[in-house]
């Protein structure tokens, strides 16, 4: 009966605290091994390319081509269709068909809209156009009917030899100087990083300017500034996740674009749901993968964080001038103001439901906010399409009419002096009254500087996974990565104040209850024990 | 053993399983559980996170046993509630036990609850425990605002689901304080825990006796 009952009595110990200690230890055991998702895409991406033409055999590209338009025939000469295809595309017509909500149906792009960077690419056509994919607009007059005027081999030319001049309008260089094109051609094929690189990592102007998470470094980094482009990793190229249909590229910029459609997505390879642990996969409802999994951008080199042009304009000795920093960075120059680098950057955080609405040269500006929204990312917490997204914020103080409330688009560049472009002549006035003139609107003669911000998602210098963005650093009462996003509980970081109050009260109450309880209770038993010896 | 009490098996190896297991269980809810809510840095949030969810897992399964247990055994009985000595026992907490009173409600196997313990376990059973399940449940599977998902449990917002869970985490933490002490306010410091720990208690034999022996022993 006895030894009965201590069988009992250990079963029972066994059931009461091994059994569950084993069970947690069971369950809290981490998934291991490989992720055979990411394996297969390991597997699947370092497979190059093999063309299926070899351009060198063709006899129309052994000319000795004087005339890029006339590269550009030889190519539609074959490529029949490809012209009217890229006719359409926005690497050509700089623009897109979209609806905003409380605009109607716009026609915006890099041709019409305004940024804080270099403000906008009208009046300065000849030189920004060296980023476009087409030939000769150098103002409104050129011709976007006419496929000749595309220029097929900035994109196809796999030699990196191909360059356009500088001011040119998006002329290369002809003649003498001039590349070979008879090697270009024979060496046309698949977009390179180079080619996208060219014109998408020097926006703004230099290298890692606009972005901060495109630059030169991702051609030769290792997977430590980009696990997708890294060259010790998949060495994966532009192209493989920005797929074209009919030179319709996957992947949207919202600083010119408007609408949630034709988004390039990690999702579309990872699928919706990469994580072996399905709290994670959870958290990809709300927060985008950006948002972990891109730490921090311009993780090589710096990349422009503000931009003040009301401090440019000024020279020594009758002349414009720069200033250096001790790393090098161009901190002011005379003819764009001052500027602020930073190097990893850690995003700013917002919601994206994938939509965006844009300052238009024809919007009012209004003075009794404390910044101008150049382009405005549209999502809340409520809204069910919207995600958390890595930002990159580029601030900025730029030109705007005092009286009329817009904001001023300047004419910056031109071939020659005295023609009022501000990089040449320092003068603001004239720039302005040109720019103003060039896009038909109406300048006042008086302007001040405005303090805008640009945002500009973040989407590439992909961590590795063991570096992705922790728990805490967002679940934490303070100075987390979401502080600013207001709109919804987090555990961890929000909490009501009185309901903790109330809680630790009541806790301390009951400590202190029992304590004194104890207290009176040790204290009278010792009196009756006096008592009774007594 | 003292003739005027006898030995009883007052908690059944099943209410043992239970007892100590739940206890561990709101432990672990516990220490995961207020790092969760950032009280304080322990495991990692990631581990606390994982071993809370777990241990709710865990806790749920038990629960479902319990009641099952309870039901089939008629044990649930025991937690009806009752004014009868209801304010004896409160004045003897509150004056009584400093005078070595005896104990107001007599401890029996079908009666194992004092009339303030009755009406605490079952508001746990009946109110708090039900609250922090299903306000965990919803906490777990909280859909946020977005497509398809389950459309009848969309909540648009975690905070109130949130501050009733934290609420019910306080409550039951005040309990387990009190609960701890009152382990040493049985017949002797220590016969209520090894009364839990192996089941056997020794409850006075009857009434009278029992004062009697009160008696006695004051006469010592």
């Amino acid at each position: 009966m006895s030894s009965m009952k201590n069988f009992t009595t250990a079963i029972t110990f066994f059931l009461a605290i091994i059994a569950p200690l084993v069970i947690v230890t069971v369950a809290l055991r981490q998934p291991d091994g490989e992720n055979p998702q990411l394996e297969a895409l390991k597997a699947k991406y370092p497979i190059e390319h093999q063309a299926g033409v070899d351009h060198s055999k063709m006899e129309i590209l052994q000319q000795d081509f004087q005339n890029p338009h006339e590269i550009t025939a030889a190519c539609l000469s074959c490529h029949t269709e490809r012209g009217h295809e890229l006719m359409q595309s926005a690497h050509f017509t700089w623009e897109r068909e979209a609806y905003i909500p409380g605009r109607g149906v716009t026609y915006l792009g890099k041709k019409n809209l305004l940024n804080n960077f270099c403000t906008g690419v009208q009046s300065n056509e000849g030189s920004c156009m060296k980023c476009h994919a087409g030939y000769g607009w150098d103002d409104k007059e050129f011709d976007f009917e006419n496929q000749y005027n595309i220029d097929c081999i900035v994109c196809h030319d796999n030699t990196g030899t191909y360059k356009k001049a500088g001011g040119g309008a998006g002329y290369p260089v002809m003649g003498e100087n001039g590349p070979d094109f008879k090697n270009i051609l024979a060496n046309v094929g698949q977009p390179k990083s180079e080619n996208c690189g060219a014109c998408h990592f020097t926006g703004g102007g230099g290298n890692n300017v606009k972005h901060g998470d495109l630059e030169m470094a991702l051609l030769t980094a290792g997977r430590d500034v980009d696990v997708h482009m890294g060259v010790d990793g998949s060495n994966m190229s532009c192209v493989d996740c920005h797929t074209a249909e009919n030179h319709v590229m996957k992947g949207r910029y919202y600083g010119v674009s408007s609408t949630n459609t034709q988004r390039m997505s990690c999702e579309e390879c990872h699928t919706e749901f990469p994580h072996q642990k399905s709290i994670l996969n959870e958290h990809s409802i709300k927060v985008s993968c950006q948002s972990c999994h891109i730490p921090v951008y311009a993780k090589v080199n710096p990349t422009k964080m503000f931009w003040d042009w009301s401090t440019a304009t000024r020279k020594k000795d009758g002349k414009g001038f720069e200033v250096l920093d001790e790393e090098g960075n161009q901190v002011y120059a005379s003819i764009k103001g001052d500027f602020e680098w930073k190097k990893n950057v850690v995003p700013e955080y917002m919601w994206f439901n994938g939509t965006a609405d844009h300052h238009l040269m024809t919007d009012r500006v209004d003075t009794t906010q404390p910044f101008l929204k150049i382009n405005t990312l549209n999502g809340e917490y409520r809204d069910r399409d919207s995600k958390i997204i890595p930002v990159k914020v580029h601030r900025g103080r730029q030109p705007y009419d005092t009286e009329n409330l817009t904001i001023i688009q300047a004419k910056l560049w031109d071939k020659e002096k005295g023609k009022g472009a501000l990089w040449l002549d320092l003068e603001w006035e004239r720039a302005i009254e040109e720019g103003m003139a060039y896009v038909d609107m109406p300048y006042s003669g008086k302007h001040d500087f405005v303090a805008t911000e640009m945002y500009l998602p973040v989407n590439h210098m992909v961590s590795d996974a063991s570096e992705a963005v922790s728990c805490k650093e967002c679940h934490t009462p303070e100075n987390g990565r979401l502080a600013a996003l207001n709109d919804f509980y987090m555990p961890g970081r929000d909490r009501n104040e009185l309901l903790d109050f109330t809680g630790k009260m009541l806790l301390i109450l009951s400590l202190f209850g029992v304590v004194v309880h104890a207290v009176i209770r040790i204290i009278s038993a010792r009196q009756s024990k006096l008592q009774q010896t007594h | 053993m003292n003739k005027n009490s006898k030995k009883a098996y007052v908690y059944k190896g099943f209410e043992r399983f239970w007892h100590w297991n739940q206890a561990l269980l709101i432990f672990l809810l516990a220490i995961t559980g207020f790092e969760i809510h950032s009280s304080y840095h322990l495991l990692g949030y990631e581990t606390a996170v994982d071993l809370h969810n777990k241990s709710a897992w865990a806790f749920i399964i038990l629960i479902i046993f319990a009641i099952f247990w309870h039901f089939t055994t008629g044990e649930w009985k025991q937690y009806i509630p009752t004014t009868e000595n209801l304010r004896a026992q409160a004045e003897f907490y509150l004056f009584g036990i400093f005078r070595n009173a005896p104990h107001p409600t007599k401890k029996t196997v079908i009666s194992k609850l004092n009339p303030l313990q009755r009406l605490v376990y079952l508001g746990l059973k009946v109110l708090i425990i039900p609250v922090m399940v299903v306000s965990g449940l919803l906490y777990m599977f909280y859909r946020y605002p977005q497509d398809g998902g389950i459309e009848f449990i969309t909540i648009d917002n975690l905070e109130i689901i949130a501050l009733i869970h934290t609420f019910g985490a306080f409550i039951l933490m005040a309990f387990v304080i009190v609960h701890l002490y009152l382990i040493t306010t049985g017949h002797t410091i220590t016969s209520n825990l090894k009364a839990m720990i192996t089941g056997w208690e020794e409850l006075d034999a009857d009434e009278n006796e029992a004062e009697k022996k009160d008696n006695e022993d004051a006469k010592m």
